[in-house]
């Protein structure tokens, strides 16, 4: 076991990325030769980022609750560190994240014409700065890479993206920045009480009543906005529509889920009481999330924006299912962030192969795709149908679990976000039919081809993720389920006695 | 361990007396030869400030005191004086192009910032008043001349003048509020008075306030921040380069110093001054700035906010505080030469071009620029992993613990509204079309520009040695 400690895994993962971008950036010229250059060397990277990963998963002991594959160096000063390492929480966003990297550089293949070079190290930069926030250790680390991946986003947003971009790129980046300068002051409190930023300590270091309140509300500041919660949702759609086809993809598979992710790792564990305090609060936004961003979805004429606001509802169902702290609702809530990190992104990959070829999104100006294009048909329903929620595939486990979990602590809550499974069908056959069906009348789609070797490459693994997780959905919450059981079960011990009180009175 | 020289030693003020020495006999070489030497006296003025920097390091360590207490000479001292010549040498540096041309071949202009520095290394280790005085205004005067030294320009004598009777003001009001310190006290001593002061009587605190009130101009604070923009855009750019960065490390050094070793009885009554004075600062830093078209107005108002978030360290009163100002000045100080090492470079068929539309699409015409300009912008915003970020991450760190709570949101929700005018910079390099290329840039300020940029976007790797090098500066004044 000695040859393991010895090789940085998870350092590597991290780090890979960036090691890619110096290689094309010392590529120079920017010719045709050295956009193919970039793009190739984009796609090894994020392969060999990937088959890397793989080592984790292999490597990973899943019945051990702990973090695993630790590292620790010495950075700021004596008390911050230089901490990485993952658990069965962590570790499904890492390998999502490296996972859909690929198929994002894929479906940038032919769509980004300008300034590929910097298009690619933009998104190697984002991969390895969404890795890091999954997997360090200590706030501060946490903080940088979270706060670091605005940087790229922001460019990537407003280079490669569409007529409204600067307006989408600004408010992306001042609303997530707003919520995050409050975390950060969270952050020092915690130092001050505790003396240190390491994570884990801080996991079992008890903090003030007084301090947990105002700290969980700092945090929630930032991890809301992310999330995104109703009512600061609204940079989303923009941000959302306005991207090239890749950074919706990341946006909406990963990056998102830094927000869920957040929850689990920081709220729940460190301030349990007044997660228990606010989570009616937690629950009602999502509920108004489920029902009232899914009837925005209906009335929508622009396709991305239907799957901007979607997201705004399926993200409810995790924060409800992650506040209600049982086994059930959060272990739900992990593998609905997976399972929509699959689906959205193939959705938003799905968007994009119209996109590249009618340059539109709007939804009148499709119909009647399945006469020209019956596999990008075929494809496309199943991803409609895993956004819906249908049994067999991922979707449903997800929203199943949650809408359990959350039904054991609060039946309101449960049942008025059912009426969510109704409005996401509502939505989504609503913009299939309109789509896909239909007579094909238009001209501008008369000429219109079938998928591509290459889009087929990107869609295809993706339907059979989505259709294996939808039925046999055993490897995301075996993975996650001991780590995930330690958090409920010190969740539960540390607001035992809040509880007990509430009860004597 | 502590060594304190005793009486009247010469040894602390040697890097002093060197620099005082050296100037002098620079003068001489350009009185003699005439202005056709004006390039081998700047080169020599950078020479001597290698030296000088050299030397003070090289200094036995510990605490030094000497001229009966006036003068110190401890680690607080020595970190922010090799910061304040590292600042001065760039500067020089920076200015080689402005001083080949023909019409404006003044060899004094290396003197001046010479002895400009040696008032403010005079200022850094002052310890009682008077030499807190003489230092400022040794300082100050070589400024005044340095601000109109394009002097066939009306812009830059006006801001020469306007920034000699604004400061003359200023002085004025130091010079009271020090000598009712003395009225109150009796001695013009830091410890004397950190001693006698132990409640604030009423004549003490309008001392005091009129002391932070003189400080509060040089450092270019709000509410005496008014002569900042008109200074910045007046003079010559690389003044304004020098202007924003040397004297703020000096004017920031005293004033941490007499704060805190002067007062610490009455921390409550400067720290309210402190917390408004950075509160101001950050809030009309933040959002004068969006309004601005002219970078070097910018940049003024840039410095106004940054000053702010410096203070929020000082208003902490402790020495992590203090620790966090000097990481925050000395990161401050390599975004800003930087950043001017970039304005500088903004010259379009030989002339200077100073609108932020002029960046347009830079990042298409000079790529690299653009990269280390929005590297710099994203740093002065404070975004992560930037260098900026961990300056205020010291700052607010100190703040959080001493309580200042309300300053410290205050504080970072100014550095959002200030991230949207440093984005609408890097929204013009890469977002926009391009106006034209730049002419090409010259060696010394790619060589600057490297420097910084290197440091601003690789410190977080290997933060520790400046953090660490801070920790002790700030512990010596405890």
């Amino acid at each position: 076991m000695a040859s393991v400690m010895t090789w940085p895994v998870l350092s590597v993962v991290t780090f890979l990325p960036i090691v890619g971008a110096i290689l094309i950036y010392l590529s120079r010229g920017d010719d045709e030769a050295a956009q193919g250059n970039a793009r190739w060397i984009a796609l090894w990277t994020t392969l060999i980022t990937f088959a890397v990963s793989l080592i984790l998963v292999m490597r990973f002991d899943p019945s051990n609750g702990d973090f695993q594959f630790v590292e620790k160096a010495p950075w700021l000063a004596a008390t911050i560190n230089y901490h990485m390492g993952v658990d069965g929480i962590s570790l499904p966003f890492v390998i999502l994240t490296t996972a859909l990297m690929p198929f994002c550089i894929l479906c940038s293949w032919k769509s980004v014409t300008k300034r590929v070079r910097e298009y690619m190290i933009a998104f190697l930069f984002l991969e390895t700065l969404m890795i890091g926030t999954f997997s360090a250790l200590d706030l501060v680390l946490f903080y940088l890479f979270f706060e670091g991946g605005l940087i790229p986003m922001f460019l990537i947003i407003g280079i490669w993206g569409g007529p409204r971009r600067v307006y989408a790129s600004f408010k992306f980046f001042l609303y997530t920045f707003l919520g995050s300068v409050l975390m950060l002051l969270a952050i020092m409190a915690l130092y001050w009480n505790a003396g240190t930023t390491d994570i884990p300590t801080l996991m079992h270091t008890a903090v003030p009543r007084s301090l947990q309140t105002w700290a969980w509300l700092a945090f929630f500041a930032s991890f809301a906005v992310k999330m995104p919660m109703w009512p600061v949702h609204t940079w989303l759609p923009d941000a959302h529509v306005e991207a090239p086809t890749a950074g919706s993809v990341v946006l909406a598979a990963i990056m998102l889920k830094m927000g869920g992710y957040g929850f689990l790792r920081f709220s729940l564990p460190m301030f349990p009481d007044a997660s228990l305090y606010f989570a009616p609060m937690v629950w009602t936004l999502s509920v108004i999330a489920i029902v009232y961003t899914s009837l925005v979805a209906l009335m929508q004429e622009d396709i991305k924006k239907l799957i901007a606001y979607s997201s705004v509802a399926h993200m409810g169902y995790v924060t409800m299912g992650i506040f209600a702290g049982t086994t059930q609702g959060v272990s739900g809530a992990v593998f609905q962030m997976v399972s929509h990190g699959i689906v959205s992104g193939a959705l938003f990959l799905c968007v994009g192969v119209v996109y590249d070829r009618l340059h539109t999104r709007e939804i009148a100006a499709y119909g009647g795709l399945v006469n020209r294009m019956p596999i990008y048909a075929a494809l496309f329903m199943v991803f409609t149908m895993a956004n819906v929620g249908l049994p067999g595939t991922s979707g449903f486990v997800g929203e199943f679990l949650t809408l359990i979990g959350t039904f054991k602590v609060s039946i309101p809550t449960a049942t008025f976000a059912s009426i969510g499974v109704i409005l996401s069908a509502a939505y989504a056959l609503w913009l299939y039919r309109k789509v896909v069906f239909g007579e094909l009348t238009k001209p501008a789609l008369q000429g219109i081809k079938d998928i591509t070797f290459r889009e087929g490459l990107v869609l295809v693994p993706l339907v059979i993720l989505t259709i294996l997780f939808g039925v046999y959905p055993k490897p995301v919450l075996d993975m996650s389920a001991a780590s995930i059981q330690l958090l409920v079960n010190n969740y539960a011990a540390a607001t035992s006695a809040v509880k007990a009180a509430a009860l004597l009175q | 361990m502590t060594i304190t020289t005793a009486g009247y030693s010469l040894l602390p003020v040697l890097p002093e007396l060197m620099l005082a020495v050296g100037a002098m006999v620079l003068l001489m070489i350009g009185a003699f030869n005439g202005p056709k030497v004006t390039g081998l006296v700047t080169t020599l003025a950078v020479c001597l400030l290698v030296v000088v920097g050299a030397a003070e390091i090289m200094l036995p360590a510990g605490k030094h005191v000497t001229f009966g207490g006036s003068f110190i000479v401890d680690d607080y001292a020595r970190f922010l004086k090799v910061l304040a010549i590292i600042a001065s040498a760039v500067t020089l540096i920076l200015s080689r192009e402005f001083l080949a041309d023909q019409s404006r071949r003044i060899f004094e202009y290396a003197i001046l910032v010479l002895l400009s520095t040696l008032g403010m290394m005079v200022l850094i280790s002052a310890g009682d008043l008077i030499m807190l005085y003489l230092g400022l205004e040794l300082m100050s005067l070589a400024l005044y001349v340095v601000a109109a030294s394009n002097r066939d320009n009306a812009k830059s004598t006006e801001a020469g003048l306007k920034y000699f009777v604004l400061g003359a003001l200023s002085s004025g009001m130091l010079l009271y509020g020090a000598s009712m310190i003395y009225g109150f006290t009796g001695t013009v001593s830091f410890a004397g008075i950190a001693a006698e002061a132990k409640t604030g009587s009423i004549g003490l605190v309008f001392g005091l306030v009129f002391l932070l009130a003189g400080l509060c101009f040089k450092v270019s604070a709000v509410p005496f921040h008014m002569w900042t923009p008109d200074v910045y855009e007046g003079a010559p750019t690389p003044v304004t380069a020098f202007f924003a960065s040397a004297p703020k490390v000096a004017a920031l050094a005293v004033f941490t110093r007499v704060t805190l070793t002067a007062f610490p009885g009455i921390v409550v009554q400067w720290q309210q001054v402190v917390v408004f004075v950075s509160l101001a600062s950050m809030v009309l830093g933040s959002f004068a700035a969006i309004g601005q078209s002219n970078i070097k107005r910018l940049m003024a108002y840039s410095s106004i906010g940054h000053m702010g978030f410096a203070l929020v360290g000082l208003a902490a009163g402790t020495q992590e505080g203090a620790q966090g100002v000097l990481v925050y000045i000395a990161i401050y100080v390599a975004m800003t030469l930087g950043t001017f090492a970039i304005i500088l470079t903004m010259k379009r068929g030989g002339q200077p071009v100073e609108t932020i539309k002029d960046f347009a699409g830079l990042s298409r015409t000079n790529p690299i620029i653009a990269f280390f300009f929005a590297m710099f912008l994203f740093s002065l915003a404070g975004v992560p992993p930037l260098a900026g970020f961990f300056g205020k991450f010291y700052v607010f760190m100190a703040a959080i613990k001493s309580g200042l709570f309300v300053l410290a949101v205050v504080g970072v929700l100014a550095s959002v509204v200030g991230a949207f005018y440093y984005l609408s910079i890097v929204k013009l390099m890469y977002f926009d079309e391009p106006v034209g290329k730049l002419d090409p840039m010259r060696v010394e300020l790619r060589t600057v520009l490297a420097v910084a940029g290197l440091f601003n976007v690789l410190f977080f790797v290997y933060p520790a040695p400046l953090v660490s090098a801070a920790a002790f500066a700030a512990k010596s004044l405890f």
